[in-house]
């Protein structure tokens, strides 16, 4: 199923170009394997794509990277800190120089939309509160909303709140910025502005970014590079357009959508005509 | 139950308290961080406290009038009516007013803390503040305790006040006790142990009910039934624990 020759990286990077590198990491759930040994590297500056059918585990290495679990084995490096060696102030160091959205945008529900995205600021600097306002309006015009800074998130759209937690984990201008799921749910509209506030972000500031997602047309559009998750280990790295012509059966199924193929679409179960025609539960 | 079953039973009580002891470490760890803060603080001594004031009174008006009319009744037999106001301050001071301020604080403001802070679980807001790095003890957790800790005392004595108005409407206005005896009595039979000793059990059923909430809440499976489920051990649990340190406590002050 998984082709390895496919799962190498097309020009490995040096070391001082890659601000994530995962190594060989192995992570199990209540002894269910969800990483066999995957290794990805995220290069400065560019927009790296991890993708993979649901439930393949692109949303536990997010958490990997940001340090929120640790690996049963391997490495995790982020900025070529260990982050299983880092104590908490250690931790939070690194973390301040990141930035994720979320996929349901996480805002603080009690603070309005200004305060959402003034609230790394207020935390981590002791700027004045004129500079506070100029910073947050000017992330807040970025992503289109400086016309909601006073409205709260529960008046907010699923895709609004997602600008405005964009805007927010911008606002300390991070080095790194991690997208779980970010096309989720949105609109023709919403998804379009996204796209492009992702690839601006990239660009104009220089960004490294981590997208996180399974839609492969929309990754394709904006990734410089990209790895497939499937069945706890990398299946296929590269650039969106390499994995479009790779011949590996797994990694063609996913990038066309395709029902049939090595990634099973139904969950293992007995046959199916047996278990209609049963009164009772199959094993 | 079998043994094995009473060994897992015991095992997973042991290793609650002992998680809770570690969560209260970290918590008071951030107490004075939280501090810096001074608004969050006074904006959870608010929600804690001022929120809770309404049911508060009233059942501190309603269990003093109680107190009036049995207190009345059984006094009667023995021909003291006038101690009336003396057992319905001690009653107040030192049991009820810190005992069912805490039960209700777990009712009303304990279970708002843990469906909030449950709530903040589920829709991953502490672990944006996490990835913010900013620590949600600090900003979270810390305020909302110390807001409980703070509110219990004042809406224990608040309930004590109108439960003694509540004692002297139904025993000096509807049955007709002297009322200088009422007061004169209650003076002299209240002394600065039995303040003391309701200020202590306030506090103490401050600390254990916020800390209970906020755990309950801090560590609650981030579903609806989960956070349900937090909610209810909460007040099961606030009650429980209020009641057994009561016994405790008083027994400490005899």
């Amino acid at each position: 199923m998984i082709n390895p020759e496919s799962a190498q990286p097309t020009s490995p990077a040096p070391a001082e170009d890659v601000v994530v590198a995962v190594r060989d990491v192995h992570y199990a759930v209540d002894g269910r394997p969800i990483f066999k040994g995957v290794d990805i590297n995220v290069r400065r500056g560019r927009i790296t794509a991890i993708m993979g059918p649901s439930g393949t585990g692109k949303t536990t290495l997010l958490k990997l990277i940001t340090a929120q679990i640790q690996a049963d084995r391997g490495q995790v490096l982020v900025f070529g800190q260990d982050l299983a060696k880092l104590g908490v102030s250690e931790t939070y160091a690194v973390r301040k120089r990141m930035g994720m959205l979320f996929q349901n945008g996480a805002l603080l529900t009690d603070l309005s939309v200004f305060e959402n995205v003034a609230f790394p600021v207020r935390e981590h600097t002791d700027l004045p509160e004129p500079l506070i306002r100029m910073l947050v309006l000017t992330k807040l015009e970025a992503v289109g909303l400086r016309g909601a800074a006073e409205l709260m998130p529960a008046e907010l759209s699923g895709g609004m709140a997602r600008r405005v937690a964009l805007a927010r984990a911008v606002v300390m201008d991070p080095e790194l910025l991690i997208y779980d799921e970010p096309f989720v749910g949105l609109d023709p509209i919403s998804l379009g502005v996204i796209l492009r506030l992702i690839k601006q972000m990239n660009v104009a500031l220089g960004i490294t970014s981590i997208v996180v997602s399974h839609d492969v047309k929309e990754l394709a559009s904006i990734a410089d590079d990209s790895y497939l998750l499937s069945d706890g280990r990398v299946a296929a790295a590269g650039s969106p357009q390499e994995l479009m012509k790779s011949h590996s059966e797994a990694v063609r199924q996913f990038m066309t959508g395709g029902a049939d193929g090595p990634v099973r679409f139904h969950y293992p179960a007995c046959d199916y005509t047996t278990q209609l025609l049963s009164a009772e539960d199959c094993e | 139950m079998s043994n094995g079953n009473h060994r897992v039973f015991l095992l997973e009580g042991v290793r609650k308290m002992g998680a809770s002891a570690i969560f209260l470490m970290q918590l008071l760890a951030q107490i004075i961080p939280a501090f810096a803060r001074p608004r969050l603080i006074v904006a959870q001594i608010y929600n804690s406290g001022a929120r809770s004031l309404i049911i508060i009174m009233l059942a501190g008006l309603f269990v003093g009038m109680v107190l009036g009319l049995q207190g009345y009744e059984l006094l009667r037999r023995f021909g003291s009516e006038e101690a009336l106001g003396s057992a319905a301050a001690i009653g107040l001071l030192k049991e009820l007013g810190p005992v069912v301020t805490a039960l209700l604080f777990a009712g009303r403001a304990g279970t708002a803390l843990t469906s909030e802070i449950g709530l903040m679980r589920a829709t991953d807001q502490l672990v944006a503040m996490e990835i913010m790095a900013v620590d949600p003890l600090r900003y979270v957790a810390a305020p909302r305790f110390i807001g409980g800790v703070v509110a219990m005392p004042l809406l224990a004595g608040i309930f004590s006040l109108i439960g003694l108005f509540g004692a002297q409407l139904v025993g000096v206005q509807f049955m007709g006790v002297d009322k200088g005896a009422f007061w004169s009595q209650m003076q002299g039979a209240v002394g600065n142990r039995d303040i003391t000793e309701g200020i202590v059990k306030s506090l103490v059923f401050g600390v254990a009910c916020s800390l209970i909430a906020v755990n309950e809440g801090y560590h609650a499976e981030p579903t609806a039934a989960g956070v349900g489920l937090a909610t209810t051990r909460t007040v099961v649990a606030s009650s429980v624990l209020t009641l057994l340190l009561d016994y405790v406590l008083t027994a400490a002050f005899l």
